[in-house]
Parts: structure tokens; C-alpha cells; sequence
């Protein structure tokens, strides 16, 4: 029998979270975040947070609530465009940001959860990016030293999980979630279908439940749409 | 002189059948707009699918289902998911023939700029450096000038980096140049712009070959 790893809701699931944390959180945008884990770290008001995520939301939805209310000391993400108040902390100097290109993000992630310390990449080579790191030639081309990333708790969201932690995810939403959730020591799932174990198809899971340790059913979701861009009937073909 | 669909219908001209391609947000993600009927493209889009296909129709939109610029798509027949991590396996890896992309600044020597003003405005690389560092085939779609007038095309960047000698081709409002040896070669005008129009307006090293075409925007 698999092991079940299914909590009652996102107040369960948030249990152990502390002030100073690293945490992970999924989503592109705001497609694919996990909604209900963020509402209760902004209802635990715990301070002093880590986040790497891709991005930081926008100004009232997503990572943008945690922003309002000051409970992030520092942010890792590749791009922070859509959201005023961050750009505002980030200038004054209020809140600590490291921007890294979105595959060594990415790649970073998957590193952390596979065990692997650091890469070599071409990105970021002759930038910012690469000041401090070091740098060797592969193939007549340079590259820049990555290290791995982790966290304390990576929250994560998928459209159906089973019990034993087993994950599917919807169209775009996938993004960086399979990635943390490798790579967090305790990695949260909260999905839109909980389903008995046995009821995924094994051969269509995405995230295997081992990288998996509490997983609950959420209520509630908005799922904002970031641009809503539509085109005419005229337009079409 | 061109406007951005213009930049975007000369554009894609460049792409070939066959190919797999990246388009950045602005002006690039116009490109998709100008591909010949029957020729066969898949567009990558790097938060996570291939075979891209035009907006919904309202009513049809999919939050689940979005672009790299968030916003709402649809998904091609044989289109594919995947996570963050495989995307850019597909754009490191060189699996992705060509990547068109916007640009604050360009340099005579391939450098771009596109990612922060210091003091100013940062918005962060998203996969912009990813990108530049590992195609070998780069397209910057820009105006030539910014909004100040003053020229994007330059001797060097004055903005912090993207990227190193990696862009190949420029296409502007004004022209189609190409970046090679230190300099800006003159391959097309626009339409109605003269040589010396594009001249003005460049303020990086410009190599004028003799005979100067119009480009040909069917």
C-alpha cells in the first residue's frame, strides 16, 4: 500500500513553516501558483522569508500579498515586471532581490532535488549575472559555475494528485513545479482533484509522490488570468 | 518607415519550414501573425509549450493555458506541455532554430541590452539570457530609435548586458542590418526611408554596401 500523504487543508499543510525560511513556490506569472498555501502564509503573517519563484505576482494576488505586508526579506526570481510595489521595495533597497535567468532558475531547481551541487551554463556569460562566479571554457565557449537550490518547504500546485502524492499538472500550469517540487525538503502539493491512490494512470504522472510529502485537496480557486487575450470571430481563419 | 506589424511581417520572412521557433513578448510575438499559410512552424513559448496557436476566442480562455507574456493562447494540434526545466533544455540544447526578441540597446559587436535601466527599472531577464547565450540565430525586433529619439543601434551598450556578441540580425522601423566584423551592415531600408535617414539614426559603426534594396513587404 502506498503512503499516504494527504492532509485536511492549507492550514495543515503550512504546519512547521517559520520565520527565516527558504521557501519555493510554483507558477509562472500567475498561472499555476498555489493559491491556498499562499492565503495561509499571509494568514500566519510569518516574516522574514526567502521565496525563489519566477516571478512575484502582481500588486493584490499571488506573491504580491506576502510583498504588501513585508513578510519577504528577499526575493529569487528571473522576472519581476508586472508588479509596482516590488519594483518600489526592490529600489529602495527594502527588499534583497537576486534576478537569474529563467533556465538557471530552472535548472537550479531541478539540480537542488537531483542531488547534482552545482552546472556549468552559457547563460548570463559576460553579465551581472556572472559577476563572482566562475567561469570555464567548454567547447571554445565560456560558461558560467550554478549552484543547486532548496528550500525548507516548496509549495506547489497541480490540477490531480492521488493520496501517495503522485501529480498531474494542467497545460501551462506545469512551469516550475515539478522542479521545486524535487527540491524542497518538504515539498506541499495542493491540487484541484484528490483522487484514491490507484485512480492516476501511472504511466501519465508527472511529479512521483516520493517528492511529495503532504498533499490536500483545495477550495476556492481563482486562477486570475494575468492578459486576457481574445481574438474576434472576423479575425479568425 | 514600418510599424510594429511591419518589423513583424519582415521578420518573418527569416523563418524557414521546418523550423522551431521563439518569440520574446512585444513586437516579436507579432511575428506569428505574418507565417505563409501551409508552412510548417512550431512555435515555442518557453513557460512551457510547443505548438502554440493564435488567442481564444472570448469565452474559450484557459488560465491554465497562457504564453510567456501570460497571455491567454491556445495550443496547436501536436502541441506540447512541459515543465520549466525541459523548456530551456530545448533552448540551450540548440533545438530551437530561431529566437526573435526585443532589445532596449544593441551593440556594433552583437552585444544587447534588454533587461534593466539601473536606478530605473528592473523587470529582471525572464529567459532572455538564456536565450541569447545559447541560439545561433537571434533576431532583435525594435524601433531604431527610442523614445527620446536617440539611437538604439550603438558603438557599445551603456545599459548592463544580456548578452555578448551574440545577436546576428536587426530589423528595424527603418532597415534590415546585419552584425558582423564590429559593424552594422546595411542589408534593406524600409519602405520610403533613404540610406541617409538610417544613417542619422545609427549611432554605432555602419557599413553601407553600394546598392541599398527596399525591402519587399507582400
Amino acid at each position: 500500500m502506498a503512503i499516504n500523504k494527504v492532509v485536511t487543508n492549507e492550514i495543515e499543510a503550512c504546519k512547521g513553516v517559520k520565520n527565516g525560511m527558504t521557501l519555493m513556490l510554483g507558477g509562472f506569472g500567475l498561472c499555476g501558483i498555489p493559491e491556498r498555501s499562499i492565503a495561509e502564509l499571509v494568514r500566519l503573517n510569518i516574516v522574514d522569508l526567502t521565496c525563489i519563484s519566477n516571478n512575484a505576482g502582481v500588486d493584490d494576488f499571488g506573491l504580491g500579498l506576502l510583498l504588501q505586508k513585508r513578510q519577504i526579506r528577499k526575493m529569487i526570481s528571473s522576472y519581476v515586471g508586472e508588479n509596482d510595489e516590488f519594483e518600489r521595495q526592490m529600489l529602495s533597497g527594502e527588499l534583497e532581490v537576486d534576478l537569474i535567468p529563467q533556465g538557471s532558475l530552472a535548472e537550479r531547481c531541478r539540480a537542488g532535488g537531483a542531488g547534482i551541487p552545482a552546472f556549468y551554463t552559457p547563460a548570463g556569460y559576460g553579465t551581472e549575472v556572472a559577476e563572482g562566479k566562475e567561469t570555464r571554457e567548454f567547447n571554445g565557449k565560456p560558461h558560467i559555475l550554478e549552484s543547486a537550490l532548496t528550500a525548507d518547504f516548496a509549495f506547489v500546485k497541480a490540477w490531480r494528485g492521488d493520496t501517495a502524492g503522485n501529480l498531474i499538472y494542467k497545460a501551462t500550469a506545469r512551469n516550475f513545479n515539478p522542479m521545486m517540487a524535487m527540491a524542497g525538503k518538504i515539498t506541499v502539493a495542493e491540487v484541484e482533484e484528490l483522487v484514491p491512490e490507484g485512480e492516476l494512470d501511472p504511466n501519465q504522472i508527472h511529479t512521483p509522490g516520493i517528492f511529495v510529502q503532504r498533499i490536500f485537496q483545495g477550495t476556492g480557486y481563482e486562477k486570475r488570468i494575468e492578459q486576457r487575450t481574445v481574438k474576434t470571430e472576423k479575425l479568425s481563419e | 518607415m514600418l510599424d510594429k506589424n511591419g518589423i513583424a511581417q519582415r521578420i518573418a520572412q527569416e523563418v524557414h519550414d521546418g523550423w522551431y521557433v521563439n518569440l520574446g513578448i512585444g513586437i516579436p510575438t507579432l511575428v506569428a501573425n505574418f507565417i505563409p499559410e501551409g508552412m510548417e512552424v512550431e512555435f515555442q513559448s518557453e513557460n512551457g509549450i510547443l505548438g502554440m496557436g493564435p488567442f481564444p476566442f472570448a469565452g474559450k480562455e484557459d488560465a491554465d493555458l497562457i504564453n510567456a507574456g501570460k497571455q491567454t493562447i491556445t495550443a496547436m494540434p501536436g502541441a506540447a506541455f512541459f515543465d520549466s526545466a525541459t523548456s530551456f533544455a530545448m533552448i540551450r540544447g540548440q533545438h530551437v532554430q530561431l529566437t526573435v526578441l526585443g532589445a532596449m540597446e544593441v551593440a556594433q559587436n552583437g552585444d544587447i541590452a534588454n533587461w534593466k535601466i539601473p536606478g530605473k527599472m528592473v523587470k529582471g531577464m525572464g529567459g532572455a539570457m538564456d536565450l541569447v547565450a545559447s541560439a545561433e540565430n537571434i533576431i532583435v525586433a525594435m524601433m531604431h530609435t527610442n523614445r527620446a529619439g536617440e539611437s538604439k543601434l550603438l558603438p557599445s551598450c551603456t545599459l548592463p548586458l544580456t548578452g555578448v556578441g551574440c545577436v546576428k540580425r536587426v530589423v528595424t522601423n527603418l532597415a534590415v542590418l546585419d552584425i558582423r566584423d564590429g559593424a552594422f551592415h546595411l542589408v534593406e531600408r524600409a519602405p520610403g526611408i533613404e540610406v541617409d535617414q538610417i544613417r542619422a539614426a545609427t549611432a554605432g559603426k555602419l557599413v553601407v554596401p553600394e546598392v541599398v534594396p527596399e525591402m519587399v513587404i507582400a
